[in-house]
């Protein structure tokens, strides 16, 4: 590579690799160092490129930078020229990304240093983490409110390793995150020890099955171009996260000098896919014909504008609207928004951006029938037609099984439903013949009733165990909900498993009123995902409140102490049910099924699956990181004037949380 | 082969409506609901349907108003949706008339409309 055959006068390479000889030698390190100034023309002399690690080499790694650099002549030599990851900040700065949740790491040094001393440590602010799942799991939630995505540095090896189911959910959740990770590629240079422990050939390789895209950089130029391009890719719907492997050689080189400075490409946004024509008249067609027309949604509204066209199209068709909650696509409070039982009774299902089309319409019962693997029934008429507009279909990849099982439709369309909305629309309005349109305002009429009937339902449902200690999912709930409902509120988390109560009961018509799941279920992303999402709120002037399950912030709790450090109000309302519950049901039904008992070992829940014996006093966790906290409260009328506190506390500007104990769902 | 399914289809039901009237016989008196309060956390109850059978997204709701004790046998035994079954060997007849008269004597919820918080403006 040309970068290998063109080096700096003295780079950090050819410094390494002389500590590392003249601790085994100092007349060997003497030819091995080239002076400041040297001609490129005669090579230095080969010396093996993993010599056990000499005390200096371990110190460069493991020890303090003062002790590895005590020669001031080569401290001096050093400093030549523009420093590569200064190029490198200035292509991050020219897509106005604002925030890099990072864990440090020796790997990215180099461009770390560059981030906060030569680029201000600004756009991106680095936010200090403890855990590369939480760095990239607040990006996740960040993006969900703000609509930008942010950047964040592993560690090549071992950093991505933790990272990686993070971005997995971010994955399955199609959210874009822009993840680097530095890789002292070159083994001929790279320091022996630690640093050699954490290269790879290919760090991206544990990230590639999840990721949309990913590169690795050789030359500054090579950088900007994949740096622009990653973003690009990213933020192109289906959105995805995307990595990129960056060499520590090449950001603690200085810039060479060939000529011109590299160039940053600009940064135009790509359109996202609209569905073809045809399919879209197609659908419209049967759309305005049917006589019981339901809409299901996922992650359909990518922004406020997203709910308003589902609005109009609900409208319009005077359709049963199905919100599967991957996002807050359509008002809770509208008189269409239904449950999921009413595609029993579709004629014509559109489906939009929906994770699991066939769970839409069939069930699966886990009933150990069928050699155990369960039962599978429709759930729909065999006579309903099925459309589904769905940009992940541009975007499947094969060893991770997200894309759920096969399910014929009628009319597919691979584009993205909120830029295919507006033809959708349209078309709907002018294939809707005259004589329709009675029919239709009926159909609204009879939503109307039902809407009122279901919200009375759950609401008697909501009152039962209403008194009840633990305190009951539905009281946490609206509890919460009554302390936050005269703010600018957004509910920042995962609901917590508490059957659904807030989506059920929480008047939510805003898009940031709700930030959907987690998408891949990998446990762990509510603390900082909700965190992130906090964090785009307090530059909004919102208040974040989330529900948070024990299970979840266990993972990696040090997020709470970054919420602290870098003063990010969020009021977390914990769901302590002291149980991995879903385990917990899980191992009690396999017990059933094969007519045994369930071992306790002494908890409430079979034996690996309770949080309890001892409790864990997550108030006085949360306390030791900087939070208000209070609890555990296990009477609910106590729950109430809790909260009240904490939401003056997290209005003050400071991130408050309640350990309340609950019942299990 | 359906019609061997269905003998043993009618086969089991006569069996377990004969295990349902002798719960429904000795269970009467001796049913207790403290104990059956014991017998719910137990048996693990609690984990579908909440501490005072309140029900969720788990599971429905237990109390207040459970239905009859033979139904209630019925289904525990027989179920092949997407609760388990609890045969006897592992809930017995006895625990399973106390946990009945345990959601008995859970008291009727409020009704919502008086409920401040489940009526918000």
């Amino acid at each position: 590579m040309e970068r290998k055959s063109s080096k700096p006068t003295v780079d950090r390479r050819q410094f390494l690799t002389g500590v590392g000889v003249m601790a085994a030698s100092a007349a060997t390190a003497a030819t091995t160092v080239k002076p400041a100034g040297a001609a490129d023309a005669a090579p230095a002399p080969h010396v093996p490129s993993a010599l056990p690690p000499s005390f200096q080499v371990a110190q460069a790694e493991t020890g303090s930078p003062r002790d590895a650099a005590r020669d001031p002549a080569r401290e001096a030599a050093r400093v030549k020229g523009i420093p590569g990851s200064d190029f490198m900040v200035d292509v991050i700065k020219s897509l106005d990304i604002k925030y890099l949740p990072s864990n440090c790491a020796s790997s990215f040094r180099a461009i770390h240093e560059s981030l906060i001393n030569y680029g201000g440590n600004t756009k991106p602010e680095f936010l200090t983490c403890m855990h590369e799942e939480s760095a990239v799991a607040m990006a996740h939630g960040y993006f969900k409110i703000a609509g930008k995505p942010l950047l964040t540095l592993c560690h090549g090896t071992v950093g991505l390793q933790h990272a990686a189911m993070a971005v997995y959910n971010a994955w399955c959740d199609r959210v874009p995150v822009i993840v680097v990770g530095g890789n002292d590629l070159d083994a001929a240079y790279r320091p022996p020890g630690v640093p050699t422990v954490h290269s790879a050939q290919d760090i991206n390789a544990i990230v590639r099955d999840y990721t949309k895209w990913d590169d690795t950089p050789v030359s500054l130029q090579h950088f900007s171009q994949s740096f622009v391009r990653a973003y690009k890719i990213a933020m192109t719907p289906p959105y995805g996260p995307v990595a990129i492997s960056l060499d520590a050689g090449l950001q603690q080189e200085p810039m060479r000098d060939h000529g011109a400075k590299p160039y940053i490409p600009r940064y135009v946004p790509t359109a996202p896919p609209q569905g073809d024509s045809g399919a879209v008249k197609e659908a419209a067609r049967l759309l305005a014909q049917a006589q019981n027309p339901v809409i299901v949604v996922d992650r359909a509204a990518r922004t406020a504008e997203g709910v308003g066209l589902l609005v109009q199209l609900a409208e319009l068709l005077q359709a049963r609207v199905i919100d599967m909650g991957g996002r807050m696509n359509f008002p809770r409070t509208h008189y269409l928004n239904s449950p999921p039982t009413v595609v029993n009774g579709a004629d014509v299902i559109i489906g939009m951006e929906l994770t699991d089309f066939w769970a839409v319409v069939n069930s699966f019962t886990d009933n150990g029938e069928h050699g155990g693997i369960g039962t599978n029934s429709t759930r729909i008429k065999p006579d309903t037609k099925l459309i589904s507009i769905s940009s992940v279909e541009l975007n499947t990849k094969a060893n991770y099984q997200d894309f759920q099982r096969f399910q014929v439709v009628d009319v597919p369309m691979a584009a993205d439903a909120q830029a295919t909305l507006p033809a959708l629309i349209e078309a709907v309005k002018s294939a809707i013949p005259n004589d329709r349109k009675a029919a239709i305002e009926k159909r609204g009429e009879a939503a109307r009733k039902a809407y009122a009937d279901n919200q009375a339902r759950t609401r008697q449902a909501a009152a039962l165990g209403w008194d009840a200690s633990p305190i009951s999912t539905a009281r946490l709930v609206m509890e919460t909900y009554g302390a936050v409902k005269d703010l600018d509120w957004s509910l920042v988390a995962s609901e917590g498993n508490v059957s659904n109560w807030p989506n059920r009961l929480w008047p939510m018509d805003k898009y940031h009123h709700w930030i959907g799941r987690s998408g891949g279920y990998g446990v762990g992303y509510g603390a900082p995902a909700s965190v992130g999402a906090a964090l785009a709120n307090r530059d909004l002037g919102r208040f974040s409140v989330s529900i948070q399950s024990d299970g979840d912030l266990m993972y990696a709790p040090g997020v709470l102490w970054t919420a602290a450090k870098h003063k990010i109000p969020l009021l977390a309302v914990m769901h302590n049910n002291r149980g991995y519950h879903q385990e917990v049901m899980h191992v009690q039904r396999l017990a059933n099924f094969r007519n045994r008992p369930s071992n306790l070992g002494g908890d409430m829940g079979p034996v690996g699956t309770s949080i309890q014996n001892p409790d864990i006093e997550y108030h006085k966790l949360a306390e030791s990181m900087g939070w208000w906290a209070k609890g555990p409260i296990k009477d609910p009328a106590q729950l109430g004037p809790a909260l009240k506190e904490a939401v003056a506390v997290v209005k003050s500007g400071q991130p408050a949380l309640l350990n309340v104990w609950t019942q299990p769902r | 082969m359906k019609k061997t399914f269905m003998a043993h289809v009618t086969v089991f039901s006569s069996l377990a409506m004969g295990a349902v009237l002798a719960i429904s016989h000795g269970a009467a008196n001796a049913a207790d609901a403290q104990k059956g309060k014991a017998a719910y956390v137990k048996h693990g109850c609690w984990q579908c349907h909440g501490f005072v059978g309140q029900g969720g997204i788990a599971g429905p709701k237990l109390a207040p108003e459970p239905i009859p004790l033979p139904a209630m046998s019925a289904f525990v035994r027989n179920s092949r949706g997407p609760m388990p079954p609890y045969m006897e060997a592992v809930l017995p007849n006895d625990d399973l008339a106390d946990i009945h008269a345990y959601l008995q004597s859970i008291p009727k919820a409020a009704d919502y409309k008086s409920i401040p918080l489940l009526n918000p403006k």
